[in-house]
């Protein structure tokens, strides 16, 4: 048993490692939005926007909670909870070690309590970079104990969503969390408290059909592919390219299921605005 | 006893097109079918069917998926694949359902929502979330029954129920094995491998608990004796509707939500 703790936490200390030397890279990178080379440094400044033309990179899940919590305020929720192998999928263990060792996180999820602006509140953060930001069953466990966490406590609820869909090596159990988390909103709104989704790029399949859909304010990173479908499974069942700017952010806000696209830059200070609006 | 199919031999049964479906279940259980249509928002959408009906004469709601018998009701029907306006149809009629103290009955069978255009301009992934966050707190009795294939959200979105039975032969999976090999390994060709890793089949799923109870196919499949395998479904809706009209609403609700909020428990770790 202590074995197993021992190794647990060498492996926890080994990606903390890897977080925080993972900024040291080229000195420029080229940005995908304006395919204009952008030096590194004032894009990481910038929380990962672009300077030229706003385009937003993906922005890890620890970066993204420093940028909305005030410093020293964050304090991690469950973060020893990690994926199992529920249906010993071959291959399974080594894609997640792989995931842990390039990332530094644990799952594709990190959830935690701390303020903004002064406010308390519990805030959930998915990574695209960890497999895809695919949901398992150990990301959807941390997302409704979040929820829960957040409903005792009687506090709001921010989650940032961005997932490539289902974790597909946990089969129907990945499928699973979208009941359980969708369950746990439920008891966790009738208790009249705010639940805001901002929905980051992408937000697809069992997320989107799940809780980043179910905000009482619902916000977007600019650009951000959302939609049920991948873009590449429309395209194939309907044999037709796709209009331009289909399934982006603002094209949700047209047609009603985003109420603000909202730049990173204005996060803050846009969820602290509707944390104050819901002060009792 | 009869030989077991394999996982990729049940995926071919589940969607035999001689499979009992939901039209077939409604005339045989159930007495004076009244369908209702439409979500009240923009359209009628025939991949979902829905209405009131007697289940031994008690009122019941029924709802399912439709995939359509004849060609011409297929494409009526968009091969069972729902739109959004299907799943809000269904919840409009499941939120009657508990205004008049109505049980749900729900029947599964469809390989997905419909992933087009349309589909996602009138909000796909929120129709189904909204099902799954509602139907987690109804409070009358819900059943549901997967009669061929339950694929994705789109099963789900019908499938949060105190009592989710499956047929011997039916399948219930994130997607289709054709879907998951061309996810996972970009080639759709694997699809027989990937439905035996999947644990789709409802010994799998039993095994699990994600299901409760696996219905009784006769042997071969339940097309090859249609009446049989109703007969078996009816049996077994019978008896947990029984089971289940004996309890409050509120314990229901709570049952059923600590159901799916612990399930899988014991695999995730």
């Amino acid at each position: 048993m202590n074995l197993i703790f021992a190794r647990r936490r060498a492996r926890i200390l080994a990606m903390k490692a890897v977080r925080e030397k993972s900024a040291v890279k080229e000195k420029y990178i080229v940005c995908p939005g304006c395919e204009q080379e952008c030096e590194r440094r004032l894009v990481i400044q910038g929380m990962y926007v672009c300077p030229k033309c706003g385009y937003h990179f993906p922005f890890g899940a620890y970066n993204r909670l420093k940028a909305v919590l005030d410093q020293g305020s964050l304090r991690e929720l469950d973060e020893k909870l990690t994926a199992a192998d529920p249906l010993r999928f071959p291959g399974y263990w080594e894609k997640l070690e792989s995931a842990q060792k390039k990332t530094g996180l644990t799952e594709a999820a990190v959830t935690a309590v701390g303020t903004i602006g002064g406010c308390r509140c519990v805030v959930g953060v998915m990574d695209s970079r960890f497999m895809m930001g695919s949901m398992s069953a150990a990301v959807g466990e941390k997302i409704a104990r979040a929820i829960e966490y957040a409903a005792n406590k009687k506090l709001p609820l921010i989650l940032f969503c961005a997932s490539g869909g289902a974790r597909m090596q946990e089969g129907i159990l990945s499928l699973m969390q979208m009941a359980k988390t969708s369950a746990a909103l439920a008891r966790f709104s009738e208790k009249g408290l705010l639940y805001i989704s901002v929905l980051t790029d992408p937000t697809t399949g069992g997320v989107t059909a799940s809780f980043a859909s179910l905000g009482d304010i619902i916000l977007a990173e600019p650009g951000a592919l959302i939609g049920f479908a991948g873009p590449r499974v429309i395209q194939q069942t309907i044999g037709e390219t796709l209009p331009e700017g289909f399934q982006r952010a603002e094209f949700l806000e047209e047609h009603g299921f985003v109420d603000a696209v909202v730049p990173r830059t204005k996060m803050k200070e846009t969820l602290l605005r509707l944390l104050l609006l819901h002060e009792k | 006893m009869e030989k077991e199919l394999t996982a990729a031999e049940k995926v071919a049964v589940a969607r035999h097109p001689k499979r009992p479906d939901i039209t077939d279940y409604i005339n045989a259980l159930f007495t004076d079918f009244f369908e209702l249509k439409g979500d009240r928002l923009d359209r009628e959408d025939a991949a979902v069917l829905g209405g009131i009906a007697l289940y031994k004469n008690h009122p019941v709601t029924v709802i399912g998926t439709r995939k359509g018998k004849t060609l011409e009701e297929k494409l009526r029907c968009n091969f069972g694949m729902p739109q959004p306006q299907g799943y809000r149809k269904a919840l409009r009629l499941m939120r009657q359902a508990e205004k008049f103290g109505r049980p749900v009955l729900t029947f599964i069978d469809t390989s997905g929502a419909y992933p087009g255009l349309e589909a996602e301009e009138k909000g796909q992934g929120e129709a189904i979330a909204r099902n799954l966050m509602e139907m987690s707190r109804l409070k009358v009795p819900v059943i549901a029954v997967i009669t061929g294939e339950g694929n994705s959200g789109g099963a789900l979105a019908l499938g949060v129920a105190d009592r989710v039975l499956m047929l011997e032969n039916s399948v219930y999976a994130i997607l289709s094995p054709e879907g998951f090999s061309s996810i996972l390994w970009k080639d759709a060709s694997r699809s027989r491998e990937a439905s035996e890793l999947m644990k789709l089949t409802a010994q799998d799923l039993k095994g699990m608990g994600i299901i409760d109870e696996i219905i009784r196919e006769p042997e071969g499949g339940a097309h090859l004796a249609p009446l049989a395998a109703i007969r078996q479904v009816d049996e077994a809706i019978g008896r947990h509707l029984a089971e289940l009209s004996k309890e409050k609403g509120s314990r229901l609700s709570g049952m059923r939500y600590r159901k799916f909020r612990h399930m899988g428990e014991n695999l995730s770790g």
